[in-house]
């Protein structure tokens, strides 16, 4: 059999790309080599069918009070500290996990006019992932980078995730961050942004080009433990199974007045929040 | 048939070595954009897609554009469109490089994109943008060589192309309504929730890549021997002008529902994009460009003794271009998240690295283009 | 032939870019790796053993990593029960690296000599070591 060279280097190019993706599929059939060892939960883990969160900022009173909460979750799951930038690029920038916001921003499509009670207006509320039964986030994401728990809990693969932001365009309640400089790094006056001396050794940071969320703390959630800012919060922040209906979560929502951030997009938000003065604080 | 890319005048290299000088330097500025991540663009996370996404959304739309050149020529046997057909296939697969190179540059972590087919997604809109894409991307290249090689030999293509390109009527459609749906179909960005999203995309498609490759086709008779004819030139023209409309009119209805329903949500992107928001006005100049060529290029297309002007034609067409470039690749996605989830306003400026590595993609897919059109020029020289 | 002489040039370059690695290392014999298990914590232990065989750990240790990565993360299942009937908390940061705390001397020896870089410590914060730590003739 005689061949050209057009053939030829058509035979080349093709062998390649089968080799190349050949190459692939074999090393994925390949990757079973522990099959004898089992995995199975912490037997200390907290359970729940649907873990939500009931919000209730009015058992707080200064605004230390609501930084402890914030720098609860912060500082154990070694969010990047960005205050050493310049103020234009850290509103930009910034890596939050759980922060605060008045009514009309937190609540933008509830109702609310100039005639309300000014002191709903100026009541501070905590943002943080609503870990929705309908989110919108999973449904976007092209890697399954995030998802559902079984526990109801959206949880984020930073392993997995490939920066693409999507899941930040579709999450109506601006709880992602991404990664627009490396964590690790530093500002201009040479601070890191995750402190050395005060970093968590338990728990890694992120890297370069990733989004990251709150994750209800599910690595303390396995050792039998609240999550940190429910429980730096002096009941501020409650925690537990909303499919319960003997749970805590469950009886204040049943008997309070609560609402939660944009009910008409569909997406089953899992904070409540109480809404009303200070007759439900103690 | 590469070889012909090999051999070309002085001003041929000229212009290959110009490009190669702006991918260079791009590449040096993707380099530090890797390096120190996409902090060094004008993105945030209010504004969390900019102008490299624009751009990808924007191009898909000059790819989907080749179908108005295979629709008549194929299925309605008009054989006016014989000799630029080609040009309007080669023209989809440089836009379709320029898509995923923009894709690419937008990623955080670009390494790992091979997980969208480790871990396919059929929920996830993404993922399918990327299986249509790269399709479309296959599809062109396959027909555009076949059809340029059996044109070149003399004889008709082989038969089993027919019904590549009656498939790739439909994709072409599908590129554009998939990405569409990556904006359609996200809950809270109000800017975006609209069901006439796909087809104004596809209407705004099917007027700025022909009107692209008018311009293109003037340029090819400038500057080569292979004339691509008054006549399918002018088919041309009335196609972009006929999209215009369309693109114009589905324009118009975004504005009745959101201003006659008063809805502030639906009005607040408008309000910025064309008179500003609680003082936020960076984009309003753009967009009155946009609006004001629009109108002009509309006018002038639309009354046929201007239209049969070729000069008038090409001025038409470049300002048609860059009203759209405009909306859609720029206004389309800020608009999106402007005012962002709290009804705050975030503005968005790409910065100098992020239009270079903008200009390096563009120029990336100019060498891609020239090199295709090179080969499809020779061949028709060879022809004549 | 035809332009021989672009051809033979272009060979040359061709030949020169694809033997480029072991051009430019060559004399520079690499020691063999000895990754060291010279730590406070092995030292005390009575048997020295890590969560599987030495030998599937040498071969294996990148799947079971991905595998524990994929089980804690995404399954929410964080015990490991070994082969031998053993339990151990599926961590690289609190239980690899709490025995193996000398990174330098036990990851990257290996990982150096085979040129691959993996991305674990882009996030996960690696045990500070002590930079005039002396190993001693304890050698895997």
């Amino acid at each position: 059999m005689s061949i050209n060279r057009r053939q030829f280097l058509k035979m080349v190019g093709v062998s390649t790309v089968v080799g190349i993706g050949g190459t692939a599929v074999f090393n994925g059939l390949r990757n079973s080599g522990l099959e004898a060892a089992q995995t199975s939960p912490d037997p200390r883990t907290l359970t729940a069918k649907r873990w939500g969160f009931v919000v209730d900022t009015s058992k707080l009173q200064s605004d230390e009070d609501y930084q402890k909460c914030i720098d609860a979750c912060h500082s154990i799951h070694n969010v990047p500290d960005l205050s050493g930038l310049p103020e234009e690029i850290r509103k930009r920038q910034e890596v939050k996990w759980i922060w605060t916001d008045n009514y009309e921003r937190t609540f933008p499509t509830a109702p609310e006019d100039e005639y309300q009670n000014p002191e709903l207006k100026e009541k501070k509320f905590f943002l943080f992932c609503n870990h929705c039964a309908q989110p919108a986030c999973v449904r976007v994401c092209p890697t399954k980078a995030t998802f559902k728990r079984k526990d109801g809990i959206v949880m984020q693969d930073m392993h997995r995730c490939i920066g693409c932001r999507f899941c930040m365009a579709a999450c109506p309640f601006g709880a992602r961050s991404f990664n627009w400089r490396d964590p690790r790094g530093k500002d201009d006056n040479g601070k890191p942004f995750v402190n050395p001396e005060k970093e968590n050794k338990e728990y890694p940071t992120r890297m370069i080009g990733v989004v990251e969320k709150c994750t209800a703390c599910t690595e303390r959630l396995a050792k039998g433990m609240q999550p940190a800012c429910a429980e730096a919060s002096n009941g501020a922040i409650l925690f537990g199974d909303l499919e319960d209906p003997n749970s805590e979560v469950r009886k204040i929502i049943a008997t309070k007045y609560t609402i939660r951030r944009k009910p008409e997009l569909g997406t089953q938000p899992s904070i409540y929040y109480v809404i009303g003065g200070g007759e439900h604080a103690g | 048939m590469l070889d012909k890319a090999l051999t070309g005048s002085r001003r041929y290299w000229t212009w290959i070595f110009v490009l190669l000088a702006v991918i260079g330097v791009a590449v040096l500025t993707y380099l530090r954009q890797f390096n120190e991540g996409l902090g060094i663009t004008g993105m945030s996370r209010d504004v969390s897609w900019g102008l490299y996404i624009g751009q990808f959304t924007f191009l898909v739309g000059v790819a989907a554009s080749a179908v108005m050149l295979v629709i008549p020529y194929y299925l309605h046997d008009f054989k006016k469109f014989s000799k630029i057909v080609i040009l309007g296939e080669f023209l989809a697969i440089a836009a379709v490089t320029m898509c995923i190179l923009f894709i690419f540059v937008d990623m955080g972590q670009p390494m790992r994109i091979m997980n969208v087919i480790l871990h396919p997604t059929p929920n996830s809109v993404m993922f399918w943008d990327s299986v249509v894409l790269g399709g479309y991307l296959a599809l062109n290249l396959v027909i555009g060589w076949t059809t340029l090689g059996a044109d070149r030999k003399g004889v008709k293509p082989p038969q089993w192309v027919k019904p590549l390109i009656y498939l790739s009527v439909p994709w072409a459609v599908s590129i554009h309504t998939v990405t569409a749906f990556l904006y359609a179909g996200i809950p809270g960005r109000h800017f975006w929730l609209t069901a006439v999203m796909a087809a104004r995309f596809l209407a705004s498609a099917f007027s700025g890549g022909p009107a692209l490759l008018i311009i293109l086709a003037l340029i090819v008779r400038k500057y080569t021997k292979f004339d691509p004819g008054y006549e399918p030139i002018q088919a041309l023209g009335k196609i972009v002008t006929y999209a215009m409309f369309a693109n114009v009119f589905l324009l118009g209805l975004e504005f009745f529902t959101a201003f006659y329903s008063n809805i502030p949500g639906h009005m607040h992107p408008f309000h910025y994009l064309y008179a500003g928001l609680e003082g936020h006005d960076k984009l309003v100049p753009l967009m009155w460009t946009s609006s004001i060529f629009a109108i002009v290029s509309l006018v002038l297309l639309v009354v046929p003794s201007l239209r049969k002007n070729e000069k008038i034609l090409a001025f038409a067409c470049v300002i048609l271009f860059i009203s759209l470039w405009i909306d859609k690749g720029f206004g389309l996605v800020i608009g999106g998240f402007v005012p962002n989830m709290f009804e705050g306003v975030t503005e968005y400026w790409p910065t100098l690295p992020e239009a270079i590595i903008t200009l390096g993609v563009w120029a990336i897919g100019l060498l891609v283009l020239t090199v295709l059109y090179k080969v499809a020029v020779s061949v028709r020289e060879e022809a004549v | 032939m035809y332009d021989s002489g672009k051809i033979i040039a272009g060979l040359i370059v061709f030949v020169l870019l694809v033997t480029f690695p072991f051009i430019s290392n060559m004399g520079k014999a690499s020691a063999k790796p000895k990754p060291s298990i010279d730590t406070p914590v092995i030292n005390e232990m009575a048997v020295k053993k890590c969560v599987e065989p030495k030998e599937f750990m040498r071969a294996e240790h990148m799947q079971l990593l991905n595998n524990w990565r994929d089980s804690v993360v995404r399954n929410g299942d964080r015990i490991y029960v070994n082969t031998a009937g053993q339990s151990y908390n599926m961590s690289l940061q609190n239980t690899c690296m709490n025995c193996h705390s000398n990174k330098k001397k036990f990851c990257d020896e290996c990982h150096n000599y085979m040129a691959v870089n993996p991305y674990c410590w882009s996030c996960h914060i690696q045990p500070k070591e002590q930079p005039n730590e002396q190993p001693k003739e304890n050698m895997l």
